[in-house]
Parts: structure tokens; sequence; C-alpha cells
């Protein structure tokens, strides 16, 4: 009892603090098994050029997740949004239209998502499955399972403002090479930042995390922020979609399989809770470059992409285990208890 | 801190009134033909059993949820069903507390003091120093919770039940409404809390204000109410004046009407 009422500790006061404390460990083992990689700034610039689209997307999903719903249906939108971009980018070049088209896409999808969970009621696990399904069906059926090399796409001012370099483009000097997407990233994701933890919005989705029940009676209208979530996430998917397709210069099919786990485990081990109300978009940012990080230095330290996955897993599982310890007293009173009893040949009810 | 109600009202007779209010839940029907009228000043306890649809009748009131049919009046003025909600009855100076939904449990006390009302600037961002100051003062001055170490930062998963019951009234209090309805305040507080809960009804009645005060235990409705209202299977089946009645007897009465089914 006394100890609820101490003043709160130095990790509950800074923000992501233990996620932080974490990559610093990390980073600093990869240095010591991966010297040549990651004490050179080369590793740094690839980071700020290619981990954009998955913060992007962790930053949405804390919203959703914060909220106590699931997206599953990003992918998709990588798909199909990076798709819309191209044709009109290549086939019509439409350029900055392109990207609004792009955008009002990604849209699109958020919204059918926000209304088949909060106007007809259906869970956000399987509303999204769906979706994921159908707006990836439609990509492949329009793309015709084709991919589309942008070429000749850095000569247009869309690509130089998205995701071209500030410095001297032919120079291979590292200053040179950070992109701006890192830039325009780091802003959205500020923003995020307000708006998650001072704008009416953001309190009214940890409310809605916390209980939706409680959140109708103070006065949240639930259904139309829902849906506002999820047209938020839509853009974002949408956003990180022409990303990627303009820094590779090429649109494919499967563009967005990667990032299901990797966004949602960037999240969670971030330090959100998956049982929602309760946020950190900093944490989202840091298990973001924990996951980029792992996947570059396990490969760097010489394991193949099937190891990658299987660490990836792992460490989504463990964190998960370990933040509902943390967090939820009861929960892991209980298995404790269960524990206890298994020694006590079985006697205690549980 | 119990500034008056507003007196640009004054001109009315009943704080709320209903009319043949009907509730179908599918098949249930939880209200039928509901006709009250809660004076401007008045205590009114409304009881009867686990089911019987008191919480459904002060939902519909408070616009939570919408009623099948029925007219509702609030001020005498007939409000539009169709656009009530729980906004619009906190416009009209109407709070509720709830018995557990009332609090997000995993959210610090200042944002449960304002969520729904948020003290924002144009672009809808809330001023947070502002909201955090006016919830120090309700903690201090309107709840009373000094030197126990709870703070405005606090996490409402941190109180205790008579804490957090502190909190949606002290809220309630805040936000000088004309009628607070309480459901099932004292549900599983201790003695001395239940005498805190009972304090405050009493304080409404002195500060001019009208109460629907839900309850199970007929001796905490019977000590502060001016009038019983008892609900059975979605009606109202008896209107009685405590003096008219004593605790055994009222007792005695919705004994029988469970007998009766
Ligand atoms: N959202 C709902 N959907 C379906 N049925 C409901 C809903 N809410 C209430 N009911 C039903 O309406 C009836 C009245 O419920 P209500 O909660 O109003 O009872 P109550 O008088 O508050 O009971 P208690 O004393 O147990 O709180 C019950 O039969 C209940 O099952
Ligand atoms: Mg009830």
């Amino acid at each position: 009892m006394p100890n609820r009422r101490a003043p709160p500790s130095l990790f509950s006061r800074i923000e992501g603090l233990p996620i932080i404390v974490v990559f610093v460990l990390l980073l600093g083992l990869f240095m010591y098994t991966a010297p040549n990689v990651f004490l050179h700034p080369q590793i740094y610039t690839t980071l700020a050029s290619t981990a954009p689209p998955l913060i992007l997307l962790a930053a949405g999903l804390t919203f959703v997740i914060g909220a106590g719903e699931i997206d599953l249906s990003f992918p998709a939108v990588i798909a199909f949004s990076g798709y819309v971009f191209a044709v009109l980018f290549k086939d019509y070049q439409l350029g900055w239209i392109a990207v609004a088209g792009g955008l009002a896409s990604g849209l699109l999808v958020g919204v059918v998502n926000g209304l088949l969970i909060a106007r007809i009621g259906i869970p956000s696990f399987i509303a999204t499955l769906g979706t994921q399904f159908f707006w990836s069906g439609m990509a492949t059926l329009f793309s015709g399972g084709k991919s589309y090399a942008l070429r000749g796409a850095d000569e247009s001012s869309v690509w130089q403002w998205i995701v071209g370099t500030f410095g001297d483009p032919n120079s291979i000097a590292w200053q040179d090479q950070i992109s701006i997407q890192a830039i325009w990233t780091g802003l959205i994701v500020l923003g995020l930042w307000f708006v998650l933890n001072r704008h009416v919005f953001g309190e009214h989705i940890l409310f809605i995390g916390d209980s939706k029940d409680v959140a109708r009676v103070v006065g949240v209208n639930v259904e139309r922020e829902t849906i506002t979530l999820y047209t938020l996430m839509g853009g974002l998917a949408a956003v990180a979609a022409m990303m990627l397709t303009l820094e590779n210069k090429n649109y494919f099919g499967n563009q967005g399989g990667g990032y299901l786990l990797t966004a949602i485990a960037a999240v969670l081990i971030g330090g959100t809770s998956i049982f929602g109300g309760k946020t950190t978009l900093i944490g989202t940012v840091f298990g973001c470059f924990i996951i980029w990080m792992l996947e570059a230095g396990l490969v760097a330290s010489g394991l193949t992409g099937a190891w990658v996955r299987t660490v990836q897993g792992l460490i989504f599982l463990i964190a998960i285990v370990f933040y509902l310890l943390v967090e939820e007293p009861a929960r892991r009173a209980s298995l404790f208890r269960r524990f206890g009893a298994k020694e006590s040949g079985r006697t205690a009810k549980v | 801190m119990n500034a008056e109600p507003d007196q640009t009202h004054a001109a009315f007779r009943h704080i709320v009134r209903m009319e043949g209010v009907q509730k179908y839940f599918g098949a249930v029907h939880a209200l039928r033909n509901i006709d009250l009228a809660i004076g401007r000043n008045e205590i009114v306890g409304l009881i009867g059993d686990n089911g019987a649809g008191k919480s459904t009748l002060i939902k519909v009131l408070t616009g939570v949820i919408q009623p099948s049919s029925g007219r509702i009046y609030v001020r005498d003025q007939e409000i539009n069903l169709a656009s009530h909600s729980v906004g619009h009855a906190h416009a009209l100076s109407i709070e509720t507390v709830y018995q557990d939904k009332s609090l997000g449990e995993k959210q610090p006390l200042w944002r449960n003091f304002f969520v729904g009302r948020q003290i924002t600037n144009r672009f809808g961002f809330i001023n947070i120093r502002e909201e955090k100051r006016i919830a120090q003062d309700i903690l201090l001055n309107t709840i009373g919770f000094r030197g126990v170490g709870i703070g405005v930062d606090s996490n409402v998963k941190q109180l205790s039940g008579g804490e957090r019951q502190g909190i949606a009234i002290g809220r309630a209090m805040h936000f000088n409404s004309d009628l607070i309805i309480l459901d099932e305040p004292t549900v599983a507080l201790a003695v001395k809390e239940v005498r805190k809960v009972l304090d405050f009804v009493r304080r409404i009645k002195a500060s001019g204000r009208a109460c629907i005060y839900i309850e199970h235990n007929l001796a905490h409705v019977h000590e502060v109410a001016d009038r019983l209202l008892v609900l059975d299977r979605g009606e109202i089946v008896a209107d009685v004046a405590p003096k008219d009645m004593t605790v055994p007897e009222l007792t005695e009465f919705l004994i029988n009407l469970q007998h009766n089914r």
C-alpha cells in the first residue's frame, strides 16, 4: 500500500526511458560485434532513408493500439496507395497530383475501415483482416502483378522534395546523403506527439482505449473519433507507401508485406499497452530503431533473413510478456499464483 | 466552491420531466411508459430490483442511449431526442456519477476532470496548465483530499473506491450542475465513505439543486430523499414520501413486488 503514494520514479517520469536504455545497450552491443558497420556513418544515413515508412506506420498504430483497437490492413495500403501513386506519377505524369491521389486512396481505405468498425460494429481485428485482403487484391488486379519502375523519378520535384537529400546529390560524403524523408518523418511524429498528448482527439483516444463505456458517459463521441483514427492511420500508411515507392524508384505489389509484424512489434516494444489507454510515441520511435537495428545488426553479423524474422518474433513476444507482467499487477499475481499452485500440488484454487 | 446554480433559468418548475418514455433492447422492454417530474430542488430516490431499469432510465435522460419513444423536457423545454447526447446533457447542467464507469482507470486525475469538455485553444489543443490548476483546486477545496498523497497526476488506478467516488462527485460539483444523478454511488464503500456521499447529497439539496439518487440500500435513500420512486420491471409502481413509509414498510413493499411476479 504505502508505495502507491510514492513520488513517480525516474522511469515513469521520462517518456520511453526503459526502451531508450535498451536501445543504447543494443547499439553498444552491435558496435562491439559489428564495428565495421556500426561505427561508420553509412549505416545511420541508411537508417534515415529506409526507416521512415516503418516509423510512420508505427506512429499511426500507436494511436490505433492506444485506442484498444488494431489495424491489419496497412500493408494493403502500402500496396494499394503505392500503386495509385505509381500509376498517376508514371503513366499520367501527374507529379504532385499523383501525391494527392496516393494520399486520398489511403484516406479512403481508412474511412472504410472506420465505418466498418465504428458504424457497423465489426471488431477491428476482423474488419481490417478483411480489408487487408480486399485492397491488396485490388492492387494486384489493377497492376496485373507487375512492378513499376519509376526510372528518372529523381529528376522530379516530387522526388526531390519527398525523398531527396540536402547536399549535393553527386557527393558521396555522408553529410550530403541524409534523406529529407527523415526530416518529414521527424516533423510528422512531433506533430502526432502533440496531438496524442495535448489535443482533445488524443485524449479521447486514450479514454476510448481505457474503456469505451467510460468514454461514452464522459461525452466522447466514440464513433466519430474511431472513424477519424482509422482515417489518420490510412493517411499515414499512404505517406509511408509513397516514400517507400519513391525511395526504391520502383513499385512492387508485395512491398508492404514485411511491415505487418515489424510495425506492430515496434509499438509494443516501445511500451504502448496492448490493452489500450496508455501510449508512448517516443517509445514507438525507439522501438522502430530497435527493430531496424536488429535487422541490420543480425544481417551484418552474418545471419540470414529467416534468422532475423525468428529473432524479431522472439523479441516481440519477450517484450509483450515483460510489459504485461510489469503493467498488470493482477495478471502478474495470477501468473505467480498459478506457478505457486502447481508447486503446492494443485491444492489452491485460482 | 459551491456556486449557486445558474440564475438565468429561474423561470422553470421541473428540472426534468418525462412523458411516456419507452425503451426496448430488442425484445427486452426495459422502460414502460415512464412519466415522471423532478422539481428544481428535489432529492428523488429511485429504487427497485436488479434489472428494474433504473440505470436505463437515467442513461436515457443523460443522452447515453436513445429512448424508443416518448418525450423529455428539461427546465420545461422539450429536448430533441434525436440530437440528445452526453455533451448536450452537460450543456444543460446535468451531471452523472456512475457506480464504477465514470473514470478512465489509466488516466491521470486532471484528464478525468475535464475529458469531454476540455479547456482548449481554438485548434483543440488542451491548456494543460490551466486544467491541472483547476483540478488541483477541486482536489483540495471541493473534495478535501489533503495530505493523502493524491495529486492531479495520480492515476485513477491508484485510488480506493471511496476516493474514486469523491473524484467523480467533485467533478459533478465543479461543473455547477442543476441536476446531479448518482447511480449507486455507495456500492462497495466503507461506512465512513458512505456518510461522505450522503453528506454530499444533503449539500446538493442545500445548494438549491436537484438530485436523482439510485440506491439499493433503502436506509440510505430513505434518510436523504424528499420522494421515492419505485421502479419494477420498467414501470414506475409507486411514488411515496419517506415520511409516509418507514424503512421496514418500504422493504416489505419491495419484497411483495417480487413475490407478485
Ligand atoms: N445495452 C443493453 N442491451 C440490452 N439489454 C440491456 C442493456 N442495458 C440494460 N439492458 C436490460 O434492461 C433491463 C434494465 O437494466 P438496468 O441496467 O436499467 O437495470 P437496473 O435497474 O439499473 O439494475 P441494477 O440495480 O442491477 O443496476 C435489464 O433487463 C437489462 O438486462
Ligand atoms: Mg443499474
